[in-house]
């Protein structure tokens, strides 16, 4: 068959899923509501955040929620410097492994400080949270994490390209793409 | 309860075998593929034919008249739903091919339409034709005497 | 824990085949890039649908956001008058684990694994982040290169390698692919070169991520004396084993793989020499972090080819990297190029195994590693162990 014969069609595929999240992660999510984390002590000790209901290493029933943060420390964190569409913020910013201050794992959020140069592993940061009204018991009622003590976010100028909207060339929102 | 909503947009291929049917369709007419083992002709072709694993490569033009194999009557309405019920969805077994595939059955009472009974396509107007089931607005009784049993048994 | 399951019944990878793998399949779809590579594994042996007893497939809806996909897919097989078959949701690698398993048991000879993964058609980066957790990961969209990203700055910070390393292992990988006929990425480029490109995901440049690849594969596996039959020189499976991690990413050491260690520990990898590890490593920075976790003495991966592996290794902990690398040149890693020549997502795991068995036959291996990766940062991993005789065969 000769090329151009072939038909191609876009292809809409939407799931609305709504998720009942169970006692722990229900915890959790209406702490951030209420512009608390929280976390699960486990048998051995440690404090799961974001919560499961079993301990990630010995799948023991996890114990008592326990509040920690809202700080902590920077364990890992990669440079996003072309966001995808749905991806959380519309500039460049961080994924990061947050420890937050009282837990014994690391939670995965967003950092924006604008520029990779204001960013090290060991920092340390603090959520940004929406506003009260605006909060429904969601990850991103924490819209990012910024840095202690500064006011973070691609807002502030600081150094770097201006923050947002200056999106830049590349791949785009593919995963690869080396050739 | 937490909403996650998830929407993800494709670029969806057919395949090259599929995208044959589908271009017959554009044209009005119904092109299914033969395979070259047991001679067997599928409709739409996915391109293999699944019994013997090879693929379909020719091309064979089908009539638009068949039988209907088996029926069901449609009673309950459901979300998405573009035809007033009471309906009939139908096996249509065409003339030629030896694979039945759906379709509407329209032109008649529910409580009359057979197992076996001659249909013929009704296509859509010749400017709406496109490559797509849509351009068979439905089958309709022939007339013709039913086919017997036997000779579509196989296909139920 | 119970004594490491070790192989009963001699069962041998006797036939492997793959489509070339390409970033755009444009025209075919999954059943029409199966059926040759389907043909073509029968017919390196002499062989039909008939000879064999089971089939088993591994693949993704999502991908092709195809509902049923997979089933239509047996239309490239052929499935009349019906016979046993399966499927998982799984890298083809867990396919071939499932059919291994039913081996064992003794009710069938021979059994189809094939897989096919097209990604070109969706967004990759948003089908892999559905993968994770729904409640707390998901809805950040976290893609597989940022989170790869993640785990390389954690290596890096742990003194453990160097941007340098992962330029070095995908510059030998793309190296060794220009040997396959069936690489999508194959170049022969510096480490100096490679180290000039602009990040993607920070720590991450171009050259350390995967290709975005449409692909398919198949394997026939055989026992016994059917296995002598259709292949002069079979790659018997003396041990398989597969592990799998939490999906809490920050609840897991990045820069180790225990799964892996503890697959390789109860597969058997340190009972004998290796002198060919085909390792499904997606991103340049986790091959180190794999080789090291089957006892094949990873240190980042700058050296690569070349890790001792004299039988005594078996069990080195942790931080293994053992100071035998490069020293006696006898392990050659992803002659194929990995999965850094080409990634067909649900395809390349089951392909390391296709590769290595290849080896085999050829007589360039006698006793080889392959290894297959499922999940963010190596979450879940399995490993083969591949030899040339049978003992007590």
């Amino acid at each position: 068959m000769a090329e151009g014969d072939v038909l191609i069609a876009t292809h809409v595929l939407d799931y609305p899923y709504s998720r009942s999240v169970g006692p722990v992660i229900g915890a959790f999510l209406t702490g951030l509501r209420d512009g608390r984390i929280v976390g699960a002590r486990t048998p051995s000790g440690g404090v799961v955040v974001p919560p499961t209901e079993y301990d990630p290493q010995t799948g023991e029933d996890v114990g008592e929620i326990v509040e920690v943060g809202p700080a902590g420390t920077v364990e890992s964190w990669a440079w996003v410097t072309t966001p995808g569409p749905k991806q959380p913020l519309d500039h460049p910013f961080a994924y990061a492994l947050i420890r937050l201050d009282g837990a014994t794992t690391s939670m995965l959020h967003v950092v924006d400080t604008g520029s990779p140069d204001a960013l090290a592993t060991g920092a340390r940061v603090a959520p940004r949270w929406k506003p009260a009204a605006d909060r429904i018991g969601h990850v991103l009622d924490i819209e990012a994490f910024v840095l202690e003590g500064g006011t973070g976010g691609a807002g502030t100028g600081g150094a770097g390209t201006g923050g947002a909207g200056t999106g830049g060339a590349g791949t785009g929102s593919t995963t690869g793409g080396a050739s | 309860m937490l909403d996650t909503p998830i929407h993800l947009e494709y670029t969806f291929t057919p395949g090259i075998a599929q995208s044959r049917f589908l271009r017959g369709l554009a044209e009005g007419r119904f092109v299914g593929q033969r395979c070259p083992v047991c001679g067997k002709v599928y409709i739409p072709s996915r391109g293999s034919c699944p019994v013997d694993g090879v693929p379909t490569g020719e091309d064979v033009a089908l009539s638009d008249t068949g039988i209907v194999t088996t029926y069901c009557v449609v009673n309950v309405p459901f979300a998405g739903q573009a035809i007033e019920i009471p309906y009939i969805a139908a096996q249509v077994l065409l003339d030629g091919a030896n694979i039945s595939f759906m379709g509407l059955i329209q032109g008649i009472p529910a409580t009359d339409v057979r197992m076996g009974m001659r249909v013929q396509a009704v296509w859509v107007e010749p400017d709406e034709l496109g490559p797509t089931l849509a351009s068979v607005k439905y089958f309709t009784p022939t007339g013709e005497p039913d086919a017997p049993y036997e000779t579509f048994e196989e296909y139920l | 824990m119970s004594p490491a399951p070790r192989a009963r019944r001699p069962v041998a990878v006797v036939s492997f085949a793959q489509a070339h793998n390409v970033r755009r399949e444009d025209e075919r779809n999954e059943v029409e890039m199966l059926m040759p590579v389907v043909a073509e594994v029968f017919a390196n042996i002499g062989i039909t649908k008939d000879d064999v007893g089971f089939i088993c497939s591994g693949s993704t809806d999502y991908l092709v956001g195809g509902p049923f996909s997979f089933v239509t897919a047996l239309d490239a097989v052929g499935v009349w008058p019906p016979r046993p078959e399966s499927h998982v949701e799984m890298d083809g690698a867990w396919a071939l684990y499932e059919a291994w398993v039913l081996l064992q048991e003794g009710e069938v000879d021979a059994a189809l694994v094939y897989s096919f993964g097209r990604s070109s058609p969706g967004n990759l980066a948003e089908i892999m982040a559905l993968q994770l957790d729904p409640y707390t990961l998901a809805p950040l969209w976290p893609d597989p290169v940022s989170l790869a990203a993640l785990q390389a700055r954690a290596l890096i910070d742990a003194g453990r390698a160097t941007e340098a390393d992962f330029a070095a292992v995908a510059a030998r990988n793309r190296k060794a692919a220009l040997a396959n006929p069936k690489a999508q990425v194959a170049h022969d480029r510096t480490v100096e070169e490679l180290l000039g490109e602009e990040y993607v995901v920070a720590p991450l440049r171009r050259h350390a991520l995967p290709p975005i690849t449409d692909g398919a594969a198949a394997v026939v596996l055989a026992a016994g004396d059917t296995a002598r039959r259709w292949c002069e020189r079979p790659a018997w499976i003396t041990g398989i084993d597969h592990r799998i991690e939490t999906h809490a990413p920050g609840a897991r050491d990045l820069t180790t793989s225990p799964s892996t260690a503890l697959a390789a520990e109860r597969a058997g990898v340190g009972d004998g020499p290796v002198d060919l590890a085909e390792v499904h490593a997606p991103f340049a920075s986790q091959e180190g972090i794999v080789l090291e976790a089957l006892g094949l003495g990873g240190n980042g991966g700058a050296g690569g080819a070349g890790a001792g592996s004299n039988g005594s290794n078996g069990s080195n902990g942790s931080n293994g990297s053992n100071g035998s690398n490069g020293s006696n040149g006898s392990l050659v890693v992803n002659p194929s190029g990995g999965a850094l020549a080409a990634n067909p997502i649900m395809t390349a795991g089951l392909a390391r195994i296709g590769e290595a068995a290849t080896r085999i036959w050829s007589g360039d291996s006698n006793r080889a590693v392959a290894h297959a990766t499922s999940g963010p940062c190596l979450q879940q991993n399995l490993v083969c162990v591949l030899d040339a005789a049978w003992e007590g065969a």
